[in-house]
């Protein structure tokens, strides 16, 4: 063996898989990166706005109030703060699902998986706790919110778990087989609940929408006006998932493994631990995550479940794959990403942006672009390191004199 | 014999990385027709010196000369042009073209401007293999020859572009001992016609045999130049370690019990589905070291992922104190005493980014008190970690240091404590100082003879024979998946490199 010196900076093999480069990214640096990153996405959402021949100050502030998130400033007042106040609780009820599909893929992360599937675990839940909430209306509130809750968590983790258990036993890539299974999802929920579809609303042939879940399936509102989406408890509920996802990781054998594996499969294999288990239980308690975050969106404030739900909304699920990197998978990292998206969403939403600051039906591209820019810089760290690298290389050679060969004395 | 004007001297070379120093003020000098050996722990400075010389580096300070001009190189064509050949421990070398189109690659004769005249570049490359008895059929592919072919390439390479000073870096790591003798020979040939050459090397033997003189470096000083006429292992360890080492295992003779591993008829395939352990059968009894001797991929990789229970036997049996275990999974055979040292501890025997702590957990974090019903409990976890870094001398970290930070000696003591504190019954030890240097590997025999003398029964494999000579009570060797004699230990490196390539005298299996 010879005595390498630690190179200044790490090349990474760029035949890693992703999640290996991002395991490598994650222990890059502490809080800097995640914040450098949305900070260059920022500017250049800034830049965009630039060119559109507006101001990309005054419409970032025109997005942050639109966010509602004035409303944690003591000065706004008067009815300045009733629609901040407004604006907030729809933030909360978009961070909800921005937390828990966010969670879905951070979970998997960590086992050394890409979970690409939150959407269909996303809409297995939904559908799945749509229908118990349009059923059983004769129980308890409570008891019926737990069952549906609970049913279509399940739903969820055996969406996910499909993917677990293909990976486990024949090797099928997670990536491929659950993009796979969000179309098998995407297009069964369009049939249960589309024309003629045996879940579709009867009363209302002519409309492709579920039966409106019962009123005691309603989870209660503790902020604002139930009948103007308020917000639910379900906002609790994802919060209390950030801190089972960190009990789970960092204090069960169950995590350890999970981890272990992520980490180093061989090494997890050579100290007994099953690799094939750990993925198959990683991917199923992703997709719980997802699953429990369509429960959560309909008993809270959607109560009626329609197909552009199914085929488009459910398409957060994929910023939750923004927030899950942004958050550095972890616990704290992806509340604070869910606030971020959150807001981003919902201030750029056409009813909330102010049109004199920026076009709304342009800001909403805006959230994407900033989006998509933080997914290239997460997965961007090889090429950024690479620069980084020639850099490094050209102050070499500067420092060289250019007739390089042998220079007499 | 060497003349005494140096073709080349470094002087007061510094370079500096973040917190390391690797090299500092290293005064190092070459004379036409020597063989200077560049003596070093792991992380001693001695491949940053050369990659300083071959222009992949740039030295902070301090002035390299080639036959006493200075020259400042940026890049390894300038040192090429300039006369230097550097053999890396990894060859450079395409495995898909022949060894001519190597040889000859970035330097090709070609014909009308353009086309590469192979016809040539295999006659030229010829003319240089026979004049410096470097046997190698040119028009070979690269893949088909054996590594010491190759790296008869990368020589034939370096001579090819005119090299008068040559640095081969630990040339002799993958090399059988038959095969370093030859590599040996060749070199002698060519400081005879003229060459110089730097020897880089961790190994004290190799370096008594074939160097002329002897530079010791230590944490990126040089502590000595000697002759290697008049020098001994000792005091060469004492110079690379900076105190006395015990280069002799001292153990008392073993005094063997029950069979505690018992491998019969195993077979075993490997990842491309290759019939690798083809009816091995061996016994390792309690308070002794059976060492596996044998060239690399012999089956010894198969054979213990076999007996660790990752690789599932076609036929065969292992049995492990009586029970028969044969197929069991990773997590039974640690639960009925079997301890393994893996050969890759980067792969297999450490998870590098979960902290020391977390690592020495990696098999009793199901167990009470670390873990009850599924519930972990990390400061039990830390507790325990705390005094196995006492307990094993683990240094470099605490318990929340990750594994991959520590070096290579201590993530293998990080190992080496997880493994032992499971008591095992068996222990087996694959290539478990691989990558170490000299104090490290003092300490992983120490620990070993240890196990031993408590009783377990410990099974080596290792490519190095002079680790399986001391360490051993029994030799086994093995080609081609089958056990081909055994042997006392104290055996010649000799007789047991012959019996590695398969020409040995056949014993018959002895029935332990």
């Amino acid at each position: 063996m010879s005595d390498q010196p630690p190179p200044p900076v790490a090349v990474p093999d760029e035949r890693l898989p992703f999640a290996e480069r991002y395991a490598l990214w994650q222990r890059g640096g502490g809080i800097a990166t995640p914040l450098a990153t949305a900070v260059v996405a920022f500017a250049m959402g800034g830049l965009v706005v630039l060119a559109t021949g507006h101001n990309p100050l005054q419409t970032y502030r025109g997005i942050f109030d639109g966010s509602g998130l004035n409303w944690l400033f003591p000065w706004v007042t008067g009815a300045a703060r009733q629609t901040a106040a407004f604006n907030l609780q729809e933030t909360g009820l978009l961070m909800i699902p921005l937390i828990l599909t966010g969670l879905a893929v951070a979970f998997a992360f960590r086992c050394g998986l890409f979970n690409i599937g939150g959407q269909g675990q996303y809409i297995v839940g939904i559908v799945t706790g749509t229908q118990i909430g349009v059923w059983l209306a004769s129980l308890p509130g409570p008891l019926h919110i737990v069952i549906a809750v609970t049913a279509a968590t399940l739903a969820g983790a055996v969406w996910g778990g499909i993917a677990g258990f293909l990976r486990a036993t024949v090797g099928a890539h997670e990536v491929i087989s659950t993009i796979m299974l969000n179309w098998i999802a995407i297009w069964v929920g369009s049939y249960l609940i589309g024309f003629g579809g045996p879940f579709q609303d009867h009363s209302q042939p002519g409309v492709p929408v579920s039966r409106p879940i019962a009123m005691n399936a309603h989870l209660p509102v503790f902020w604002g006006n139930p009948l103007l989406q308020g917000l639910d408890i379900g906002f609790f509920v994802a919060l209390g998932m950030l801190v089972l996802y960190w009990l789970v990781l960092r204090r069960t054998t169950l995590g350890f493994e999970v981890r272990a594996v992520g980490f180093s499969p061989d090494a997890a294999a050579n100290s007994g631990i099953k690799v094939a288990r750990s993925y198959f239980l990683a991917m199923a308690i992703s997709g719980g995550f997802a699953g429990l975050a369509g429960a959560l969106d309909i008993l809270g404030w959607q109560f009626r479940l329609d197909v552009t739900t199914i085929q488009i909304a459910s398409q957060i699920a994929f910023t939750g794959i923004a927030v899950a990197l942004l958050g550095r998978t972890t616990a704290i990292g992806t509340f604070l990403a869910g606030v971020l998206f959150a807001g981003l969403v919902n201030g750029t939403s056409t009813a909330n942006l102010d049109p004199s600051v920026f076009p709304p039906q342009l800001a909403g591209n805006l959230t994407t672009i900033i989006q998509g820019l933080v997914v290239l810089f997460v997965g961007a760290d090889v090429l950024i390191l690479y620069v980084w690298n020639l850099r490094r290389k050209a102050r070499v050679r500067r420092a060289a004199p250019p007739a390089a060969a042998a220079v007499a004395e | 014999m060497a003349d005494a004007t140096p073709v080349l001297e470094l002087r007061g070379i510094t370079k500096r990385f973040p917190g390391v120093l690797a090299n500092d003020a290293v005064d190092f000098d070459l004379r036409r027709g020597e063989i200077h050996a560049l003596l070093g722990e792991n992380g001693a400075g001695k491949s940053t010196l050369m990659n300083i010389l071959y222009g992949l580096y740039r030295a902070d300070a301090g002035d390299v000369l080639l036959a006493g001009r200075r020259v400042s190189f940026s890049s390894a064509k300038d040192a090429i042009r300039a006369g230097i050949g550097m053999v890396h421990q990894h060859f450079m070398l395409i495995p898909v073209m022949t060894v001519a189109e190597n040889v000859v690659l970035g330097n090709e004769p070609v014909v009308s401007g353009v086309f590469l005249d192979e016809r040539n570049a295999a006659a030229r490359v010829r003319e240089l293999s026979e004049r410096f008895a470097l046997a190698v059929e040119p028009v070979a592919r690269i893949d088909k020859i054996s590594v010491g072919q190759q790296q008869r390439v990368e020589i034939l390479k370096a001579l090819y572009r005119r090299a008068d000073i040559l640095i081969l870096d630990e040339p002799t790591a993958v090399l059988t001992p038959q095969e370093a003798s030859d590599l040996f020979a060749i070199l002698r040939t060519l400081v005879g016609d003229g060459m110089s050459i730097v020897f880089i090397s961790h190994k004290l033997n190799e370096v008594l045999e074939i160097a002329d003189r002897i530079t010791v470096l230590r944490r990126g000083r040089a502590i000595e130049t000697v002759p290697a006429a008049g020098a001994t292992p000792a005091s060469l360890a004492r110079g690379m370690v900076g105190r006395e080492v015990l280069l002799r295992v001292e153990k008392r003779p073993a005094t063997p019990g029950d069979t505690l591993l018992a491998v019969e008829d195993l077979h075993v395939r490997d990842d491309r589905d290759l019939e690798t352990v083809r009816g091995l059968s061996l016994q390792v009894r309690a308070g002794e070291i059976v060492g596996l001797a044998g060239i690399d991929g012999n089956g010894q990789t198969e054979l213990v992922e076999a007996i660790v229970g990752l690789r599932r036997p076609t036929d065969g049996r292992v049995g492990v104190a009586g029970d028969d275990v044969t197929g069991a999974r990773p997590k039974h055979l640690i639960d009925v005493g079997v301890g393994h040292i893996p050969q890759d501890r980067h792969r297999r025997g450490l998870v590098l980014d979960f902290s020391v702590a977390e690592n020495l957990s990696l098999h009793d974090y199901r167990k009470a008190p670390e873990s009850r019903f599924g519930w972990l409990w990390p400061h039990r976890i830390v507790a325990r970690a705390r005094t196995l870094i006492r307990e094993y001398d683990i240094r470099g970290g605490g318990p929340s240091t990750a594994a991959g930070s520590l070096s290579g000696g201590n993530q293998q003591k990080v190992v080496i404590a997880r493994e032992i504190a499971a008591e095992p019954q068996v222990l087996v030890a694959a290539q478990p100082t691989r990558g170490l240097d000299v104090g490290a590997i003092e300490y992983v025999h120490r620990r070993l003879v240890e196990q031993r003398d408590a009783g377990a029964g410990v099974l080596l494999v290792s490519l190095e024979l002079e680790e399986i000579r001391s360490l051993s009570d029994r030799i086994l060797v093995v080609y081609e998946g089958r056990i081909v004699g055994e042997y006392p230990p104290e055996t010649s490196e000799e007789e047991l490199g012959l019996a590695m390539t398969g020409g040995g005298r056949r014993t018959e299996q002895v029935p332990a």
